[in-house]
């Protein structure tokens, strides 16, 4: 017999913005089913060693994986109103019976009914092309995260880190932090991309960081044994001297881009948005995306800080919430909004309110 | 010589060359006759983040008006007690007693490595670049919020302290 789950809420992904999500609508009453695809709920957070920033509110000064427990325990006290399915992928959308499908494992398959949802699928990571990029040793950011700071093993001796943006900053703490000795952070823009605090921390502990330069090769056989990086000129041009640096592992921190199947499986209006770092749903100011079942959070509704993530996360479970027929009250949502727009009011927050213009709707067709 | 441009780009990558709004110095007379010393923050870049000003007890790290301002400091307020040291996500907080000895100083400064130092101690201390510029040695190890941020004061050469902001302990 084919099995389907039945749920009110559907939250796909239990990472910051899902989890919020799930705390904010079952905390109003709504039954509510998270589905996860990792071994355990928490996603980016769970990684995280550093302290965070953002508002006390987001629990700044908090480190990442106690965010993660804080979220969870909220989760627990709300009793069987949530129920966390862990090792669990939403492997499709169909829109016509209105039925995604999962599957735990490699091989127990369910179908999951739900009245609303909310796709908190986060991001991927992004990978620039070089010869040999495909050698062992060449790591993404956060595979090296999850292998250090969940599985507590280094993934080398020596890294060459690319990209300064907050990732390849923290990272490369961690990495020291870890006892691994970071050669150079490599970045092809003039500045560093992530919060300049982060650049200092790492420059007073001796690592370089080489702005206008970029990878061109990986060296090694079987392994990898070097990188060759080589300086940029304003136009990102290659110009001046390649240099060899000794190194077993490279790291690329070049930034993410939403993940987005499930929207285009959906029939969501999607935009492509530069500043969001990829292809986005359109979205009201619940987060609902034109689809009226559907909502979104967290990365998958553009790159930002998992500060911002949480309060999206908390408008989508407030949002799905009231669709739901739960009675909210209206402060908490526009107390939710002004703490969005705090995070995002800065220089940095520049690039995401220029992004999220473009697919902001003012409300959907009745 | 460093000319201009080559300042800009030390700074963009996250070195401090000039003292700027988010990273001034306490006023000279008065931080030298200040015991306990005061916080000094280097912090120039305007980003969503507070917590020196909320976890501040005395209200010496201004409260913001926008969260994305960069900290001011009322030195009046100021009693040394280096919380901002321990809450700082971005490890920007310090606090500089000038008043240890003729030529010494304590900086209270941030620490999340191992080893971990204890008292006595002589450990390296390292410049904005990770250059070791001087020994220094321990005088107190503290875990102030309990959150595995240790706050290591660490006694210095007093002319030293506009360029030490870490330090190597040597396991």
């Amino acid at each position: 017999m084919r099995k389907t789950l039945e749920t009110e809420l559907l939250v796909i992904g239990g990472g910051a913005a899902g989890l919020c999500a799930a705390a904010e609508a079952a905390g109003a009453g709504v039954k509510t089913t998270v589905i996860e695809s990792d071994l355990h709920p928490g996603g980016q957070l769970v990684k995280q060693t550093h302290k965070f920033f953002g508002s006390k509110d987001e629990y700044a000064g908090t480190r990442g994986y106690k965010i993660s427990d804080i979220l969870l325990d909220e989760i627990k006290g709300l009793g069987d109103k949530v129920e966390i399915k862990t090792n669990t992928t939403v492997t499709a959308y169909y829109p016509e019976e209105g039925i995604y499908t999962a599957m735990k494992g490699e091989d127990e398959y369910y179908r999951i009914k739900a009245k609303k949802t909310i796709v908190a699928t986060g991001a991927q990571e992004r990978l620039i092309p070089f010869p040999n990029n495909d050698l062992p040793g060449v790591y993404g950011a956060g595979a090296v995260q999850t292998l250090m700071n969940v599985y507590g093993v280094v993934p080398g001796k020596k890294v060459v880190m690319v990209g300064a943006g907050n990732i390849g900053l923290i990272v490369s703490y961690q990495l020291t932090q870890a006892g691994v000795e970071v050669a150079a952070v490599v970045e092809a823009m003039p500045r560093v991309g992530g919060y300049w605090v982060h650049a200092a921390k790492i420059r007073r502990l001796g690592i370089p960081i080489l702005l206008q330069h970029t990878i061109t090769e990986a060296l090694g056989d079987q392994t990898i044994t070097g990188a060759v990086i080589q300086p940029l000129n304003d136009k990102f041009e290659r110009v001046g001297e390649p240099q060899k640096i000794d190194c077993d592992v490279i790291c690329m921190a070049v930034g993410l881009t939403p993940t987005t199947e499930l929207f285009w499986q959906a029939g969501c209006k999607m935009l492509f948005v530069p500043q969001l770092c990829g292809h986005v749903p359109f979205r009201d100011n619940t987060m609902r995306t034109s689809n009226p079942d559907i909502w979104v959070a967290g990365d998958a509704s553009g790159i930002e800080e998992a500060s911002a993530a949480m309060v999206e996360g908390r408008i989508a479970g407030f949002s799905a919430a009231k669709a739901l027929g739960k009675n909210m009250e209206q402060t908490k949502f526009d107390e939710y909004w002004k703490r969005l727009e705090h995070l995002r009011a800065g220089e940095v927050g520049e690039k995401i309110r220029g992004g999220i213009c473009q697919v902001l709707s003012a409300g959907w067709e009745a | 010589m460093s000319c201009g441009c080559d300042k800009t780009k030390l700074f963009n990558s996250g070195v401090l060359v000039d003292r700027m709004p988010g990273a001034i110095l306490p006023p000279q007379a008065e931080w030298e006759a200040k015991k306990n010393g005061y916080v000094v923050i280097e912090c120039p870049q305007r980003i969503p983040c507070n917590p020196c000003a909320t976890s501040c007890p005395t209200g010496a790290v201004v409260p913001f008006t926008d969260i994305n301002d960069v900290p001011t400091i009322d030195y009046s307020k100021c009693t040394g007690c280096a919380l901002c040291v321990a809450k700082c996500p971005g490890l920007a907080c310090f606090v500089i007693d000038l008043t240890y000895s003729a030529d010494k100083a304590v900086i209270k400064l941030p620490y999340e490595l191992v080893p971990v130092p204890a008292k006595g101690d002589t450990v390296k201390c390292l410049d904005r670049t990770g250059n070791v510029v001087s020994e220094g040695e321990v005088s107190m190890v503290s875990e102030p919020l309990k959150d595995q941020t240790i706050v290591v004061s660490v006694v210095i050469p007093k002319d030293k302290v506009h360029e030490i902001r870490a330090i190597k302990a040597v396991g």
